[in-house]
């Protein structure tokens, strides 16, 4: 990707005179959480420009405080870090949280940072784990070997803040590597930051660019010696006992080995099932879709706007009709979707703080291999079981162009999003466990299928899987609802005004009487080749607006349970809802774009009939 | 010497060499470079294989480890 070399300040709109705090740390390592202890309310959220990475800023004091993405290192391998890179250049100031029992791997972005010549201070946090482990740290020693200010936290529970606070004046440039500094001056008087010239020197090509310099190829050999100052600072500082407690040693083994993580693996999907499928799907919706949003709210508005549009009227029926943008878009997005999209993200943030995300990833990496991806693919399917859309963006974590179209093909056409699995549910639950598992055979056969096909016809290779196992934690409460929180704001944000627009497409399609028309077109294929009723076309014409209006749209047939199976299948197979096709095109380009659409529909109408013929 | 997929569960190992230039920048990052001592703390069945440093863990896919030359350490 091109990057301008765009003023930061700029763009991220720091009113000049005020100086930039920036918290910099790797993934998971409470960022956020000390974000929000810094800074209490009024934060703002935007997009860094060019890229899907959100940025928090806020006010803190006279200065603006500056959330950045978690990051291994200030580089530029994928997007979050050259989103970190560009506001660490721009730092006045660099608060490094560090997580305290894993400071082996913190301490090299630590230490890149002091290289760059930007004061830091570091917030050792998660200081209550480091004794449980076995470990002791001399922050003293610590602070004196880096030559910055050290302050131990335990952000959760407030401990250390006020003396993080405090001490945020005193943040200084620390001790950087001295076989630098010849270098970095010669660039450095060339009229470059020093920040810049680090990673000038480091072969940072983007950066390079911009100052119009050869990057330069002594990445390795400053990593390296890095790295052993590193070691040479660990081995002064932590002293590590036998005494460890070992329990999330042994639980993270038993999570990664088959024997053991796949039982846990259907454990934790049982229980998703059971609190998203059974209690979310069906307990809380009943109330929030049927008794809030259908009888208290539908009811009203019907009744206020009937005093202005009749029934019957176009506008009437626009507004308030059986797919209005008053009626149906409202019900369904806040009474259906709202509720699992909300349990989808909390399963998440559960599995992403716990730390059992990247042994998942390790535990199914040898299945993805087959498909052409690698264990971190398991990221954006899981997210595509909450919503296609996100997922699809987040198939930029992957390394090879390659696995991205693999990872999108399998998600748009394979993989059901939240809103649709809790219509899906409720439609085979029912119908009992052999549809059910008629149904997840079929789709996990497509899965597989497309997979393997795509692996051995896309050229090239995919990268492999190279991923770091966090320790586990107990997730903490209070930074589960934030996450769970901002994605399902952003969420609704997000599909709020295409549900509105499929409503108001919808209703002119049913008003002009296209709807007809494109049923007749479409039903012979519905009635003789997938054995439907014609009226079923109405449903997949629907899913083509929002995935879960074609499921839901099944609901009012009078089917045969094989009926509503070779029709759930053909829903789930075919063409994402408007706002994924949209993002796939984005993300994919036009022409990769329009093959996934269309194969999706010749994909869905193929095995929905073999289905219909099989049952 | 061997490769990393060749190497047993609870075996001590030195890197000797990582092939990619990316895969070894991160690898640096993570705080495995050439040279570094790790153990073997697991191997899926035809999966990755984990290898531990201290606190560390990583989980390297199959295929990157059959290409990663390591050596005995005593």
């Amino acid at each position: 990707m091109q990057r301008h070399c765009h003023n930061l300040a700029e763009t991220i709109e720091i009113p000049s005179g005020k100086r930039s705090i920036v918290l910099v740390g790797n993934p998971n390592v409470g960022k956020s959480v000390f974000f929000n202890e810094l800074t209490g309310r009024y934060v703002d959220v935007s997009n860094f420009p060019g890229t899907t990475v959100e940025i928090h800023r806020a006010q803190y004091g006279g200065d603006v405080l500056i959330d950045t993405p978690g990051v291994y290192g200030v580089s530029s391998f994928n997007d979050e870090e050259r989103v970190a890179r560009d506001i660490i250049l721009h730092a006045d100031t660099v608060i490094n949280i560090v997580d305290a029992p894993h400071i082996e791997r913190d301490l090299f972005l630590t230490l890149q940072v002091i290289d760059m010549g930007i004061p830091v201070i570091v917030a050792l946090n998660m200081m209550d784990e480091v004794q449980g482990r076995g470990m002791t740290i001399d922050v003293e020693r610590l602070s004196s070997l880096l030559g910055v200010p050290v302050i131990p936290t335990v952000a959760v529970e407030r401990k250390g803040i006020n003396e993080l606070k405090e001490a945020i004046p005193r943040a200084c440039r620390g001790n950087a590597d001295p076989e630098l500094e010849e270098k970095l001056n010669a660039l450095v008087a060339g009229q470059l930051g020093r920040g810049d010239a680090l990673l000038v020197l480091e072969g940072d090509e983007e950066v390079a660019r911009c100052h119009d310099q050869p990057a330069g190829n002594l990445r390795e050999e400053i990593y390296l010696r890095r790295r052993s100052r590193a070691n040479k600072i660990l081995a002064e500082v932590v002293s590590t006992t036998l005494l460890a407690k070992k329990w999330n040693k042994t639980m993270g083994q038993w999570m990664t080995r088959p024997l053991t993580g796949f039982p846990i693996l259907l454990l934790f999907l049982y229980a998703m099932y059971w609190f998203i499928g059974v209690f979310i799907a069906q307990t809380v919706v009943e109330m929030t879709e049927e008794l809030i949003m259908q009888e208290y709210y539908g009811e009203w508005v019907i009744s206020l706007i009937g005093r202005f549009f009749h029934e019957g009227t176009f506008l009437g029926e626009l507004l308030t009709g059986e797919f209005g943008v008053l009626t149906m878009a409202p019900i369904y997005l806040l009474g259906l979707l709202l509720p699992l999209v909300i349990g989808f993200y909390l399963a998440l943030s559960v599995m992403e703080d716990s730390g059992y995300l990247p042994r998942l990833a390790t535990l199914v990496d040898r299945a993805m291999t087959g498909l052409g991806l690698n264990g971190r693919a398991i990221i954006p399917v899981i997210l595509g079981f909450g919503c296609v859309t996100m997922a699809t963006i987040t198939t930029r974590l992957l390394g090879s162009k390659r696995e991205r179209i693999i990872a999108t093909v399998l998600l748009g056409i394979t993989i059901p999003c939240s809103a649709q699995i809790g219509v899906i549910v409720g439609l085979i639950a029912p119908l009992g466990m052999r549809y059910l598992l008629i149904y997840t055979a079929t789709i996990l056969l497509v899965f597989g299928l497309l997979g393997k096909v795509l692996n051995s016809v896309l050229p090239g290779e995919s990268t492999h899987l190279l991923i770091d196992l966090p320790p586990l934690r107990l997730p903490r409460i209070k930074n589960v609802a934030a996450k769970t929180y901002t994605k399902s704001v952003a969420f609704i944000k997000e599909a709020a005004p295409l549900f509105a627009l499929a409503a108001v497409l919808i209703t002119v399609l049913d008003y002009t009487g296209a709807m007809s028309w494109l049923q007749d077109v479409i039903s012979p294929l519905t009635v003789s080749w997938l054995q439907l009723p014609s009226e079923a076309t109405t449903a997949f014409i629907m899913g083509i607006m929002r995935r879960d209006f074609g499921a839901a749209g099944l609901y009012g047939l009078d089917l045969s349970p094989a009926q509503t199976l070779v029709g759930l299948v053909t829903i789930t197979l075919f063409v994402p809802c408007i706002a994924s096709i949209m993002v796939i095109i984005k993300e994919r380009g036009w022409k990769d774009g329009t093959y996934i659409w269309a194969g999706s529909f010749v994909v869905a109408f193929l095995v929905g009939g073999i289905l219909a013929r099989l049952l | 010497m061997i490769m990393l997929d060749q190497v047993k569960r609870g075996q001590k190992v030195e890197i000797c060499r990582i092939p990619d230039e990316l895969v070894r920048a991160q690898a640096i990052r993570f705080g495995v470079g050439e040279g570094t001592v790790v153990t073997c703390a697991g191997k899926l069945p035809a999966g990755p294989v984990i290898i531990s440093k201290g606190n560390q863990e990583l989980a390297i896919g199959r295929g990157l480890a059959r290409k990663i030359a390591v050596k005995e350490a005593s």
